[in-house]
């Protein structure tokens, strides 16, 4: 699950070609794949296992009946390219400083660009096939891995950026802004996922505060960074294409009318609802400013905290290759006074939980709501807003 | 798209695994890394046999060990993670070479490092004789959703397409003097994977189309749909009916 990597030192020529298409087999698999860690097999037990299976089928056959209503029978074509371009994308290396890069996980971005329903869909493919192509991630460890990286990435993603779009004044910033926070959350919320996995059916009686501590300090750090480039990403592509962007489909232009010299609001597909949302609005921003205050601090210890980006560069230095052993005892030293960051990881971790909880719930009762009263209203409007807005 | 879509890890080749119909390898596939992670972690000599029952399919697909031996560097990294339990995890200590290590610590990490490393060397097997679209059609046989396989399909079949829009891409910035050098050049760089999804988007709606004007409405036809006999499914499952005879010795011994 660390995806900011170093590279070693390599030559200028590899460092440019960030394309896997056109070297050898060998640079292929250990390049790219050096950088997306997924769980493997025997990480977490065959019941865990197996539950989190059921979790992950279950909410991809969500996902494929809600795709199907946002896409009808674009569904395969569509998502089948958002996948690739995921998979793509993830191989885009963002050089942070010498020698050191990060690069997209992509739930985010793809919640944003085209719809949780869809969105989880893409990632769920892209992780399948890195799994049985690539071994990447174990067969058994499926579950484990769609859980975390496709869908509860891709859910908090998606209701936080959600829930900003709705409070924030409508503007093109708002939605990079939304994208930034929505991003950032969601990568520490599938690490405390993978905690919570880990807590219940991990292998290895490794204390939950220290796991917590490790992967949650770790993922904001390299949340900021999955942050940063799903936020760029969307403000290019609502520069560009502001229909395409499925999380802000609601802030586009209405289409005017000239009648009789004066401006009139072209008969609305769907009335209802921006009185539905104005009535919610209020719920929508006490919640968020309560969360984002929740997320500042836990953002603060994390970065005010040396120890915990020193961890990040051992850790991620440990995680490539034998080169850096000679750097292995320094995180084992870490390990040695971690406790005092982990009290205060794991009191800003709760932090992190209450705010994923409550915007998931919030939102998902919201989204009902909506969803059904859209429903009611238009039922024949969605079909065919649906090519320009999906 | 013009490679054959071939994918990286498949050695051509005609051994009788090769030749197996793909449902019941992938099946196989999956059944033996289920029993091999569901073995007592204290049974080592199971994952010895496992990994000769793995080496004698890879015998018989005639994968080279060094062939094998290389893919599975794709672990190295949770190797690395292995490596630091023994120092984190609880419970009783032991002193090994000056060194103070959990007992429950150093079992965590032989039975991730064991069953991590038996599980890619499985899927590395599997990949390396089953072609992709055959893995996509027995995918469909094992009843995956349809509409999920498609996307598969579509994601493996386009995914040279975009990730070639991309290096060319890669290419217009660098003829003019671009270099990514830092954080401030992640700008551009984004810009290129809006740019990067908008162009997939637009191509997957013009797919579409073209599927439509060619009589698509929601479902592909299954021109070829793969069969296998009663001997090639006990020829594949072989696999794992003999794990699971090694894992049930590994609980009663």
């Amino acid at each position: 699950m660390s995806h900011i990597s170093r590279i070693l030192p390599v030559r200028a020529e590899e460092l440019r070609s960030q394309f896997p298409a056109h070297r050898s087999c060998k640079e292929f698999a250990t390049s790219h794949y050096h950088r997306t860690v997924h769980v493997p097999d025997g990480f977490i037990d065959a019941p865990t296992s197996a539950v989190t299976g059921v979790v992950a089928a279950a909410a991809v056959a969500v996902s494929l009946r809600g795709a199907r209503r946002e896409l009808d029978e674009r569904t395969a074509p569509l998502a089948g390219l958002v996948a690739a371009f995921i998979f793509a994308v993830q191989m885009l290396n963002f050089p942070v400083a010498a020698g050191t890069s990060g690069h997209l996980l992509g739930g985010a971005l793809a919640a944003i660009l085209v719809g949780p329903y869809t969105g989880v869909l893409c990632v769920s493919v892209v992780l399948l096939m890195q799994g049985i192509l690539f071994a990447d991630g174990g067969l058994t460890a499926l579950g484990v891995n769609i859980t975390n990286m496709a869908i509860v990435t891709t859910v908090v993603a998606y209701a936080v950026f959600r829930g900003l779009v709705k409070v924030l004044p409508r503007s093109r910033r708002s939605v990079t802004v939304a994208s930034f926070v929505a991003a950032l959350l969601s990568v520490p919320a599938a690490a405390l996922a993978f905690t919570l996995m880990y807590a219940v059916g991990g292998t290895t009686d490794v204390s939950i505060g220290k796991v917590a501590g490790a992967m949650v300090g770790v993922h904001i750090l390299i949340g900021i960074g999955e942050a940063t480039i799903t936020a760029l990403t969307v403000g290019a592509v609502v520069a560009v294409r502001p229909d395409l962007v499925y999380g802000a489909r609601d802030l586009r232009q209405r289409l005017q009318l000239r009648v009789g010299g004066e401006l009139v609001d072209a008969p609305a597909a769907e009335p209802a609802v921006p009185v539905a949302a104005r009535s919610s609005r209020k719920v929508w921003a006490v919640g968020l400013v309560t969360s984002l205050v929740l997320a500042g601090f836990v953002s603060f210890y994390a970065s005010a905290n040396p120890d915990g980006l020193e961890k990040v560069a051992a850790d991620h230095g440990i995680d490539k290759k034998t080169e850096d052993h000679s750097t292995a005892d320094s995180p084992l030293a870490d390990y040695g006074v971690k406790d005092i960051t982990d009290a205060r990881l794991s009191g800003g971790l709760a932090g992190v939980i209450g705010v994923g909880v409550t915007v998931v719930a919030g939102s998902a009762v919201f989204w009902a709501v909506r969803r059904r009263r859209t429903d009611d209203v238009s039922p024949s409007s969605t079909s065919t807003t649906a090519g320009s807005s999906a | 798209m013009g490679a054959g879509h071939a994918h990286r890890l498949y050695r051509h080749g005609h051994s009788p695994v090769h030749g197996l119909p793909p449902h019941t390898k992938l099946a196989a596939t999956f059944a033996f890394v289920v029993v091999v992670v569901s073995t007592p972690r204290e049974a080592m000599w199971a994952f010895g046999l496992y990994a000769v029952l793995l080496a004698l399919v890879a015998y018989a697909a005639r994968v080279p060990a060094g062939f094998l031996l290389k893919r599975l560097l794709i672990e190295v990294p949770f190797v690395a993670f292995a490596v630091l339990m023994p120092f984190v995890a609880e419970g009783e200590r032991v002193e090994v070479l000056g060194m103070s290590l959990s007992v429950s610590g150093l079992w965590g990490a032989w039975n991730v490092l064991a069953k991590g490393t038996l599980g890619v060397a499985a899927s590395v097997l599997l990949a390396s004789t089953t072609e992709l679209r055959e893995l996509l059609l027995g995918l469909q046989r094992l009843k995956l959703p349809p509409l999920l396989v498609q996307i598969a399909s579509f994601m493996i079949r386009y995914g040279d397409v975009i990730a070639d829009e991309m290096r060319r891409m890669r290419i217009a910035r660098e003829s003019r003097g671009f270099e990514a050098k830092g954080v401030r050049h992640w700008g551009v760089l984004a810009k290129s994977a809006g740019a990067l999804f908008i162009r997939s988007y637009e191509r997957g709606e013009r797919v579409h189309l073209a599927m439509v004007s060619r009589g698509y409405a929601g479902s592909m036809p299954v021109i070829d749909e793969v069969t296998a006999s009663r001997a090639q499914w006990s020829y594949a499952l072989a696999l794992p009916l003999s794990a699971l005879v090694v894992c049930l010795l590994g609980w009663m011994l």
